[in-house]
């Protein structure tokens, strides 16, 4: 090894310096972005997705003026898991499906940089669908939902929901059902995050005050922590080969 | 092949008189209950399935740990059989539920925390099933079964908690229940008595009916091995 050129770089005697788990993660994350910007596929498909789940409740519940108050939080929230696991099959199954998946793991990094990269790309693309279909709600429905709350409730709700949603991902992809199975594992699993992200958002639009929504956004950040923390710890097993 | 082992034989028996037993406690020894009549004897069987049912779950997720943790297939064994029967006793304890709820609640089902968390705990470990079946390699399907029954583990619980802060009418006749909880009793001693035999019973029939599970578990691996051979 001694005779390589000393244009290569970093000198042979020592190990090549492992970047941090940060760098990794954001390196992950912005080819996953820089990816979906080109191709556009992941997001058009979501944001078409959302759009005609909104529309098909307008017509099942018969959004009239009377009853769209109550039922806001609970058809913005059934939008955004039907549009999610859209989401979270695609950025899984195009990293398996040209052994994109393989090129990853054989990286000298560390797996739950992996995770976290991949987690917060999906987190990233649920944002871009919730940034416009709040206001296209707002806009059709004639009602106000820009709300802080309703907001920081979006941003929680969205950060659980991603965290389960990346890991069962990552393991549906590897069954023979595929993108049939994700939502079957995923939605019995995050029913915590769906009624309390459905309650609180509720709250929050009839402004109710704060002792009425504690518990509720208490219970969101309580399955956030727990589930990112244990996706962290097992993420390891599902990517194993 | 290995025969079937006599211990496991005589726990056949003993499972056996002992179900017997326990049904002829519950319908000849426990006392009429005063207000809800014969429907109550119900609770006796109900509150039994539904222990044995969290039993097997638990000890599903317990054995999903020790998997990760060893990587030996036999928790994996143990642990697809404990989900799977499980899930029958559990059922079982929903119908039986059910059947008590028609003339006391006057409904089948009530969106109550209680039920709405058996019936998703249910679907979770239906899912978990479906996960495992979708997946060919032995050891990728034990690895996937493993982290599945842990988030399970860990969100029905959640769940719980928070269809909980809605509110509840399930009664709760252990401990202290809610004060709007309807068809509530309390035990007298024979009734108590006969409760913590048929918990016996169906306890002891878990563990009969798991060592079959896990016996046939062990049977199809070295099945599923002797095919492998065959096949090279």
């Amino acid at each position: 090894m001694s005779d390589l050129p000393a244009s290569q770089g970093a000198s042979p005697a020592e190990p090549l310096a492992h970047p941090g788990l940060l760098r990794t993660t954001l390196a992950i994350l912005w080819k996953d972005l820089s990816a979906e910007l080109r191709s556009r596929e992941l997001l058009s498909a979501m944001l078409v997705f959302a759009l005609l789940v909104i529309l098909i409740f307008n017509f099942a519940l018969d959004l009239k003026p009377s009853i769209r108050k109550e039922v806001t939080a609970g058809v913005l929230w059934a939008t955004f898991a039907f549009a999610g696991t859209l989401g979270l099959n695609r950025s899984m199954a195009s990293e398996k499906d040209r052994g994109c998946l393989d090129g990853l793991l054989l990286a000298p990094v560390d797996r739950s940089a992996i995770y976290f990269g991949k987690a917060l790309g999906n987190l990233a693309f649920m944002f871009v669908i919730e940034a416009i279909v709040l206001p296209v709600y707002s806009v059709l429905y004639n009602l106000n939902l820009f709300n802080a709350g309703l907001v920081g409730i979006i941003i929680l709700g969205s950060v659980g929901y991603v965290a389960v949603g990346t890991l069962l991902a990552a393991m549906s992809v590897q069954t023979r059902t595929r993108d049939m199975l994700l939502p079957i594992l995923l939605f019995p699993l995050v029913i915590p995050v769906l009624i309390s992200a459905v309650k609180a958002s509720a709250a929050f639009l009839d402004g109710l005050p704060w002792g009425d929504i504690a518990p509720w956004f208490n219970m969101l950040l309580v399955y956030d922590v727990i589930f990112v923390a244990i996706a962290f710890m097992v993420f390891d097993y599902v990517v194993e080969e | 092949m290995e025969s079937k082992p006599n211990a496991l034989r005589i726990l056949d028996i003993v499972t056996a008189v002992l179900i017997v037993a326990a049904t002829a406690v519950v319908f000849f020894y426990a006392p009429m209950e005063a207000i809800m009549g014969n429907v109550q004897r119900v609770f006796y069987f109900h509150v039994a399935n539904a222990w044995v049912g969290m039993l097997g779950f638990t000890a599903a997720g317990v054995m999903g740990i020790l998997y990760l943790r060893t990587g030996n297939p036999k928790w994996d064994v143990i642990e697809v059989a404990a989900v799977e029967i499980s899930l029958v006793f559990f059922f079982t304890a929903i119908v039986t539920g059910s059947i008590w709820a028609r003339p006391i609640w006057n409904t089948w089902w009530t969106w109550d925390p209680r039920l709405t968390t058996a019936a998703i705990l249910e679907l979770v470990y239906a899912a978990y099933l479906m996960l495992r079946s979708g997946i060919d390699s032995p050891e990728r399907r034990a690895r996937f079964g493993a982290v599945y029954v842990i988030l399970g583990f860990l969100s029905v619980p959640l769940t719980f908690l928070t269809i909980r802060l809605l509110r509840t009418i399930h009664p709760v006749v252990v401990g202290s229940g809610a004060a709007d909880a309807q068809g509530g009793f309390s035990m007298s001693p024979k009734m108590l008595q006969t409760f913590l035999f048929s918990l016996l019973a169906f306890s002891v029939f878990f563990v009969d009916v798991l060592w079959h599970r896990v016996r046939l578990g062990q049977l199809e691996q070295k099945v599923e091995q002797l095919r492998l051979k065959l096949a090279r």
